[in-house]
């Protein structure tokens, strides 16, 4: 993300390192100050703020200090081992330093004054140890359960915040969700530079993982709300906004992967970044196009991930075989990924969120989405409306060119759900016609934005032999979509 | 304060003392500030008070050995911490009140609170 914004040049910006997150904080957490992770039991504040520590001390070459006041040194081992980092590597190699503080209400008897000045020694001890520069406080509000002077206990945190930003320690502080107010006991009011909302939603049995930046002091943000994955490779935000309509238009065509269907292209094929829509009824071969598709991206030497949300890998290699089609050297080559899921195993955003991190892994040129009808079915339509849109944008600012095929209702033709052919530059619209005792295959070109395309209705066959358009004498009429 | 702190424990006949005396405890402090003076100051007429002699009061200057903290859990100071007998028992503060600092320590029960509950 270009720094365009004049105001984020004033905060110096501090990398988390996490994919997506420094893109929607642009640039990263407010260097030398505080940061707020607000979130309810389970929803991944610790995660966030071990990631940024970890990646912090191994990456950027900052070494960190995690100050756990929920979770033995060991249960932080395992629950960052689980993400794939070796923490106790980095504590020998003096790169991070975890101190825990227990403190346990019913062992404690209070008598007078007191300040915390215990934690500030041991907090500057660490620091001159290992020469932090990051800090993890996890979760510090476990204070007010532990001690029963709050309002020494409010003056004391409000002179670490303050004392931390003096020692030009970067912090993340971690604080559960409150009721009413943001955080149960009001953190917010002591760190204010920068705060991330976490949430942990579940919609007709399905949980997706959010963030948002409630409040960033001094810089521009994304102001959306991101979808996040946690799983075996650590965190991931999905960062798409729906402002991206900035996208460099190619002219550069690619094949279709059908050479009747490219003729009708004006004998060119489709553009390349663009987005491509497949709709028909059942068994029209809305697959087997986009097979193809993926086939002559392959043959080109060219990457194309393949996101399958109806049939196993090997379902949709077996049926390839029977139109001739061989998709199996392409993943030998590894130039072809079949990503098969059932729709119903996460979100929407959730599948969205994984497509982005699979897609910015591999980078394909070419990628399939089939069918996109599965995804509609688990979300309400505006949610999914907006998914797609930003998943479309994503795409595009890659330059990545995309199918989608989509299943219609008998009867209810040139329909899509939710209105997504406005998001697409080229629609073809499979049919089976009855004629007499047979049902034919025709194809459509509904819409090709910016090129000259046939308009007529061609029958088209499968077979051994792939896929066999008859455009014989096919005119090309010049007829341009918008 | 250190120096004063290791002249409380009667270093003649040490070892033989040790065996009989009940009470370890370890006052944690920062700095010679109001707060720590009043708190050993404190404890001190407790001990001589409620423990007749049988103590052993080790002061601990966390500004000299901040790596002495994370050990008995230190984040208050000061933190007077009770190592003998078991359990080990904590009370913050300047031990200013008396009848709290006798309860955390269990020369006292807490009969008064038990009382006024079930009343």
């Amino acid at each position: 993300m270009a720094a365009k914004a004049t105001p984020s040049r004033a905060v110096a910006k501090a990398p988390t390192g996490l994919p997506g997150l420094d893109q929607v904080l642009n640039g990263g957490v407010p260097r030398g100050r505080n940061t707020l992770i607000i979130g309810g039991p389970g929803s991944g504040k610790t995660l966030i703020g071990m990631e940024f520590l970890l990646r912090g001390a191994r990456d950027f070459g900052e070494p960190g200090i995690c100050m756990s006041f929920e979770e033995t040194d060991q249960q932080l081992k395992a629950n960052v081992a689980s993400l794939g980092h070796n923490l106790d590597a980095l504590v020998r190699a003096g790169k991070l330093l975890v101190d825990y503080v227990y403190i346990e209400r019913r062992e404690i008897e209070e008598t007078g004054e007191y300040d915390l000045e215990g934690l500030f020694i041991r907090l500057e001890h660490a620091i001159k140890r290992i020469k932090a520069r990051r800090i993890l406080l996890d979760t510090i509000e476990v204070l007010f359960s532990g001690l029963g002077n709050e309002a020494i206990l409010r003056a004391e945190l409000r002179r670490l915040f303050r004392w931390l930003s003096n020692h030009g320690l970067t912090a993340m502080v971690t604080a559960e969700r409150g009721d009413g107010a943001l955080t149960r006991y009001g953190l917010e009011e002591y760190v204010a530079d920068c705060v991330l909302l976490l949430d942990h939603r579940v919609n007709e049995q399905v949980s997706t993982r959010r963030l948002r930046v409630v409040k960033y002091r001094g810089s521009a943000h994304g102001t959306d709300e991101y979808p996040f994955l946690i799983d075996r490779s650590g965190i991931s935000v999905f960062p798409i906004t729906s402002v991206g309509l900035a996208h460099e238009a190619k002219s550069e065509r690619i094949s279709g992967g059908v050479s009747g269907l490219d003729k009708m292209l004006g004998n060119q094929g489709f553009y390349r970044g663009s987005s491509i829509l497949i709709t028909g009824t059942a068994g029209t071969g809305k697959s087997t196009f986009a097979s193809f598709f993926a086939n002559s991206a392959c043959a080109r030497g060219e990457r194309c991930f393949y996101f399958a949300f109806e049939e196993s890998p090997s379902q949709i290699l077996r049926n390839m075989r029977s139109v001739g089609l061989n998709l199996e050297r392409w993943i030998k080559r590894e130039l072809l990924h079949i990503h098969a899921v059932r729709p119903t195993s996460t979100g929407l955003e959730g599948h969205l969120a994984a497509m982005h991190k699979l897609i910015t892994d591999h980078k394909p040129s070419v990628v399939v989405v089939d069918p996109i009808t599965n995804l509609i079915s688990i979300g309400d339509s505006l949610a999914v409306k907006a998914m797609l849109t930003r998943m479309i944008d994503f795409l595009k600012m890659q330059g990545i060119t995309a199918m989608f095929t989509n299943l219609t209702p008998e009867g209810a033709m040139e329909q899509t759900v939710i209105g997504i052919s406005s998001l697409m530059d080229s629609w073809v619209l499979l049919r089976d016609v009855e004629q007499g005792e047979a049902r034919r295959r025709v194809l459509y070109l509904l819409k090709s934005r910016g090129m000259a395309h046939s308009n007529r209705m061609v029958e088209f066959e499968l077979s051994e032999r792939g896929i066999t358009l008859h455009t014989d004498g096919l005119a090309l009429q010049q007829r341009t979509s918008a | 304060m250190n120096a004063q702190a290791s002249k409380s424990t009667k270093r003649p006949k040490a070892a033989r003392r040790r065996k009989m005396m009940a009470w370890e405890l370890r006052l944690y402090v920062a700095g010679t500030t109001p707060k720590s003076v009043a708190a050993f100051a404190n404890l001190k007429e407790i001990c001589e008070t409620h423990m007749g002699g049988k103590y052993r009061i080790e002061i601990v200057d966390l500004l000299r050995n901040p790596q002495l903290a994370s050990g008995d859990q230190i984040v208050a100071v000061p933190t007077l911490v009770r190592r003998l007998p078991h359990p080990v028992k904590k009370i913050i503060g300047d031990l200013s009140n008396t009848q709290r600092v006798l309860v955390g320590l269990d020369l006292k029960p807490a009969r008064l609170t038990h009382a006024a509950s079930q009343a």
